[in-house]
């Protein structure tokens, strides 16, 4: 029965990945760059969610959709301020700024507020019942319904809506797109938008989930969630929550077996043998490469 | 011709920089602080040149170096701590572990390109201080006491020669066909080059020297922890190179210098030091993408000005 316990858990630590992977896959996908910036957008969503509900008092769902507006302005700032020059340069050149911009939010929330890390209060009740002998909290599931909801609103938006329809368009040929009209800026933008408003979500939630925050917290599940994005395929959409979910299990299923120390290791592990055997992902197609 | 008169003016200028610094350690006029200060500079520049090599040179996008300067500063403090050996053996031991760690690495990630290498040096690094830290024999979370035995000769000593192999490798044969790889893999690779073998070559040579920098490091600061090698050390490094210009090695050892300079003063300010860091990078990144000094050597500006002299070849 402790098994169930455990999936439960990497479910829960899975969804968290597969939230904020969307936003990386999404950039990726669209304009080709790794936004190193993007588990910082996350660190910053945690933290306004906390300051939300500990300053104002506000509740969890208001709380969250103010952290997910604040990311995503936050989102669009740094798109436009550092990476809309950088469309036409290098690829180092455009991981080297992500990479500084990265550095930027970690150590300027640092100066501001101080490293030190910050208890998420309870917002919710610590009730939990026996289900196949398994303890499920009511935060497990909370956790899951809020990220399937928003995964199924982010297909809805992406298949049904016209800025979604923009999207792919650019994501599949940026030149083509702009050729029929779509305005390619603006697009760009509302996938930074989208992505960032996903990240803050996860923020938020893991802060619900792990009650410890602090400024650097956003570096090692960044890293993990382009882990996933990369398992599942990076650039589609259902590779990245496929590859966030399948990342949890692994890391959750290596803790308890006893390994804890060596769970960041197996999220590397996999990403190294992802790119060696398999370069385009689980979903992913082989394209051969154009001279 | 030309280029034996430029060698032996750099090993001139290098031995006067070494006298002149030596007499004021030894005088008493420089204090432990600028001594110490001067040795990390030499380190810094030994990382620089190293990762120069692999990122410059052979256009391979690396941000897990300090991997392999934990691999040297892990290897050499066991060889001086645990096995008792004099300490220039460690510092080549630890180049050498840290040689084959670079293969063992480069061989599968460098088929990668790009992102992906990029991503995949990060998690090898990563890996690597995750093996350290769960390792007892070196001391896991809580590190290794190592003695103090870098002194200025030692560091100088091996800056001098990681600048000398590096500058013979770009200009020999290999290096050219390393820039080659740099400026096309494809064309290169349709003119016959084995770009894996050059690529491999210039890693496990990089990887060697930031492995005799983490000799010296480890043998700088008493403890040596697995926190130290994260991935800000590799950023550190990173800078260096990108700040100086990707392709230019006295670019970089101007920015090893002017940056360990800069931190050593915000030294109290660490907040403060990363946030200019950081800016520095995007600045850099936005209005110079090549870096301060491109791929221009300081030499070239010598040339371009028409003075006769060409010396002092590599900044200090």
């Amino acid at each position: 029965m402790e098994w169930i316990q455990q999936l439960i858990n990497g479910i829960s630590l899975g969804s968290i990945y597969a939230l904020i992977a969307l936003g990386y896959t999404m950039v990726y996908g669209i304009i080709k760059l790794i936004n190193f910036a993007h588990g910082d957008v996350f660190m910053v969503g945690s933290f306004i969610g906390f300051y939300s509900i500990t300053v104002f008092h506000l509740g969890f769902f208001p709380a969250l959709i103010i952290s997910m507006a604040a990311c995503a302005l936050f989102g669009v700032i740094i798109e436009r301020i550092a990476y809309k020059r950088l469309r036409n340069a290098t690829r180092i050149a455009a991981l080297i700024t992500a990479i500084g911009v990265s550095l930027l939010i970690e150590y300027g929330v640092i100066y501001i507020r101080g490293a030190q890390p910050e208890a998420y209060p309870d917002v919710f009740s610590n009730r939990s019942f026996a289900f196949l002998g398994a303890q499920i909290s009511m935060q497990s599931i909370l956790i899951l319904s809020v990220s399937v909801v928003l995964m199924i609103l982010l297909q809805f938006i992406v298949h049904k809506t016209k800025t979604g329809k923009a999207m792919r368009a650019v994501s599949h040929d940026t030149e083509a797109a702009k050729l029929m009209g779509i305005n390619v800026d603006n697009t760009i933008s509302a996938t930074f938008a989208i992505g960032s408003a996903l990240a803050g979500a996860a923020g938020v939630i893991f802060g619900v989930y792990y009650t410890k925050i602090d400024p650097l917290m956003g570096v090692i599940p960044g890293v993990k969630a382009f882990v996933a994005a990369v398992l599942g395929g990076i650039g589609i959409i259902p590779g990245a929550m496929v590859g966030g979910l399948v990342l949890g299990v692994v890391e959750t299923v290596v803790s308890a077996l006893g390994f804890s120390l060596w769970r960041d290791a197996a999220a590397f592990i996999i990403l190294i043998l992802i790119l060696i055997f398999r370069p385009s992902g689980i979903f992913g197609k082989n394209t051969r490469e154009k001279v | 011709m030309k280029k034996s008169k430029q060698f032996w003016l750099f090993i001139i200028a290098a031995i006067l920089v070494y006298t002149v610094v030596q007499f004021y350690i030894a005088n008493g006029t420089m204090n432990q602080f600028y001594s110490n200060t001067l040795i990390f500079i030499a380190i810094n520049i030994i990382l620089a040149v190293s990762l120069h090599l692999v990122i410059g040179i052979t256009g391979q996008f690396s941000i897990g170096h300090a991997g392999f300067l934990a691999v040297g500063a892990y290897v050499s403090a066991i060889v001086t701590m645990k096995l008792d050996l004099p300490f220039f053996v460690a510092i080549i031991v630890g180049g050498i572990v840290a040689a084959l760690a670079g293969l063992i690495v480069g061989i599968p990630s460098l088929r990668l390109k790009g992102d992906y290498l990029a991503i995949a040096t990060l998690g090898f690094a990563e890996i690597i201080r995750i093996v350290f830290l769960n390792i007892d024999y070196v001391g896991g979370a809580a590190g290794m006491q190592v003695s103090h035995l870098t002194t200025w000769t030692y560091a100088f000593v091996c800056l001098v020669i990681s600048i000398v192999v590096i500058v013979n490798f770009t200009n020999s044969r290999h290096g050219i066909a390393a820039i080659s790889v740099r400026e096309n893999e494809i064309a290169s690779d349709a003119m016959g080059i084995n770009t894996t073998y050059y690529k491999v070559a210039a890693f496990a040579i990089g990887s060697f020297f930031a492995g005799v920098a983490g000799a010296l490091y480890s043998h700088n600061f008493y403890i040596i922890q697995p926190s130290q090698f994260g991935f800000l050390k590799s950023f550190d490094i990173l800078i260096f190179v990108v700040l100086g210009g990707l392709g230019s090695l006295s670019g970089a050892v101007l920015s090893a210098i002017l940056l360990t300079v800069v931190s050593t003063y915000l030294q109290g300010y660490p907040e403060t030091r990363m946030i200019i860091y950081s800016l520095v990078l995007i600045l850099v990144m936005l209005y110079r993408p090549k870096g301060l000094m491109g791929t221009m050597e300081i030499t070239d500006y010598f040339k371009l000005w028409r003075t006769p002299k060409g010396g002092n070849q590599h900044g200090k």
